[in-house]
């Protein structure tokens, strides 16, 4: 059948159902008025997470890289099975590349305790983007005032947009690292990854990507992005908490020393001295989390099984009618979120404080975050004690952000008139 | 999600919005004898209280500060009440309403303090709201704060 110029069809309607996907999310069944509209927070947990997780539990638990008997070399199996899935889905080269630790936080601490002393003197600059989570900003503060460093903030513009020249400006024959957000927690904004990674390589500085928030909706391939480190928490892409993956360019974690140690990071030890593992077990100290990985291993399966340009696309054209609908409310302030904003719309209600606004949402059954989203100097630069937050996850469509604005609504009648 | 089961009219009564527009005593002392500040991390909300204390009478007492409806009004109401109160009676009214709104044991309002705890009323639609208790409770915080620190200006946190 030939296509009807008159008819375009968006490819994410495409066999995209988020109302059927929704079946899938068990807490949706328990609370089904819920709109939930925290996802950038933690995402909920697919019923193919829950379940397997247990089962791991039921049929292939044991510690892992220990046991001789078969019931542990099959939990070793299912461990590094996962991170085989986390490989492929980052595309990194190498799974040795991939190390297992506790969230995104947890690996940003990594680098900056053991390369950060290793690598950075008195002196040196390490860049961030002024729409850093305090998890991607409190560490590089601690490291500078550790070494003598001193923590450059790159901004962004008033569209919302990174600020690319003025980035630029700011490095110098000292900059050895620079620690960016792949998509902002509060303002949605996307930044030019691939761009700041050939900058910063230019001056010879390392690259640390936050892709917490880009990692559930969009296609990440770290060796096209190019950067050095990549890192991402597990319960943010449908899968459980405690998890998160370091991923680090082979080179790099190999010249970087020993962070936590204790037992399954050795390769042998006498009182006089320990020697270390490679990478990736040189940084995962102690018994992990082997259900967790394992959890987020069929996160990520799940993913894959949605699609994750399919994901992309209608999270992203969500978040445009999130926008939209938005703003046509008066007394609502939208802040800005770039060109290619993704899946994440804070506002404030004039006059309304943002936990009042909270309050009347969740009355109405509609889970938003509210507050400073532990980014308090963006609250400062915006001017602003807090926002409103609303977040998307493949489980939202158009019917929620309805029942937002509604809410919204309800909340300007109430507080405004 | 909701699981107060509560009307938001119960908890955004028309005195608390009505106090949270219009904030009364909403300025510095010029010459407090006591002052604190009150800090919650979780929301940001901040609030200076003053006072002008004369013996053991709280002659005058006002606020300052960015936050919520409920806080906001919570403040609001406390300067209210409490001016022209003795510190014991200050401090009788406090442990009421804190009692009250944290569901604890309120025990007994004397006669002579009942028509001030019934200002307060309003504020207890917080309890069935427990985000929230935080919010009332801040100011009342800040002014014992203040009582303790005179002016050297200590600031409490929310637990």
């Amino acid at each position: 059948m030939a296509a009807s110029p008159l008819r375009i069809e968006r490819p994410a309607a495409r066999g995209f159902d988020p109302r059927a996907l929704r079946g899938e999310f068990p807490i949706f069944t328990t609370h089904p008025e819920l709109v939930f509209l925290d996802s950038g927070a933690s995402a909920q947990k697919p019923r193919s997470v829950i379940d397997g997780i247990a089962e791991f539990y039921r049929s292939d638990y044991a510690n892992v890289h220990r046991g001789v008997y078969s019931l542990s070399a099959r939990s070793t199996d299912r461990f590094e099975e996962a991170r085989e899935k986390v490989r492929a889905f980052l595309n990194a080269a190498d799974e040795r590349e991939i190390v297992f630790v506790r969230g995104a936080t947890e690996a940003i601490n990594l680098v900056a305790q053991s390369w950060g002393p290793a690598y950075l003197k008195a002196g040196d600059e390490i860049v961030i983007s002024d729409v850093e989570h305090h998890s991607n900003l409190v560490p590089w503060q601690m490291l500078c005032e550790h070494v003598g460093a001193r923590l450059v903030v790159a901004p962004t513009d008033a569209t919302g947009e990174f600020d690319l020249a003025a980035f630029e400006a700011l490095l110098t024959p000292r900059t050895r690292l620079v620690a960016v957000t792949h998509i902002s927690n509060v303002t949605g904004t996307q930044l030019p990854i691939e761009r700041i990674v050939q900058l910063a390589h230019a001056k010879g500085a390392k690259v640390l990507v936050d892709g917490c928030q880009a990692v559930p909706r969009m296609p990440v391939d770290v060796q096209a992005l190019g950067c050095d480190f990549y890192v991402f928490s597990g319960h943010k892409v449908y899968g459980p908490t405690g998890t998160g993956v370091l991923y680090g360019r082979y080179d790099a974690l190999d010249s970087m020393p020993a962070w936590q140690t204790g037992g399954g990071m050795i390769s042998s030890v006498e009182y006089a001295e320990t020697t270390f593992l490679e990478p990736p077990h040189r940084f995962e100290a102690g018994t992990p989390d082997i259900a967790g990985a394992v959890g987020l291993g069929l996160a990520l399966d799940f993913i894959e099984g949605v699609g994750r340009e399919a994901i992309s696309e209608h999270e992203q054209a969500l978040t445009g009618y999130a926008v939209d609908k938005l703003s046509r409310i008066p007394d609502v302030q939208v802040v800005p979120g770039g060109q290619h904003r993704l899946s994440v719309v804070s506002f404030n209600v004039d006059g309304v404080h943002p936990h009042d606004v909270g309050t009347v949402l969740d009355q109405h059954n509609v889970a938003v975050r509210v507050g400073h989203h532990c980014a308090q100097p963006l609250m400062d630069k915006l001017g602003v004690a807090g926002t409103v937050r609303a977040s998307l996850g493949v489980y939202n469509d158009e019917a929620d952000i309805d029942r937002l604005a509604a809410a919204v609504e309800a909340c300007r009648e109430m507080f405004v008139r | 999600m909701s699981d107060s089961g509560m009307d938001l009219r119960e908890l955004y009564q028309d005195i608390i919005l009505d106090h949270g527009r219009h904030p009364r005593n909403f300025r510095a002392l010029e010459h407090p004898t006591h002052l604190a500040r009150g800090h919650n991390p979780l929301c940001g909300d901040r609030v200076t209280v003053y006072l002008a204390v004369e013996g053991d009478r709280i002659a005058d007492v006002s606020f300052e500060g960015r936050g919520c409806a409920i806080s906001t009004a919570a403040a609001s109401l406390m300067t209210e009440v409490l001016k022209g109160k003795t510190i014991d009676e200050a401090r009788a009214l406090f442990a009421q309403f804190h009692a009250t709104v944290t569901g604890g044991e309120a025990g007994e309002t004397s006669e002579a303090l009942r028509d001030d705890f019934e200002r307060l009323e309003p504020l207890t639609g917080v309890k069935a709201f427990p985000v929230r208790v935080k919010c009332a409770t801040l100011p009342w915080h800040a002014f014992e704060a203040a009582l303790k620190s005179g002016l050297a200006g200590d600031t409490v946190k929310t637990e």
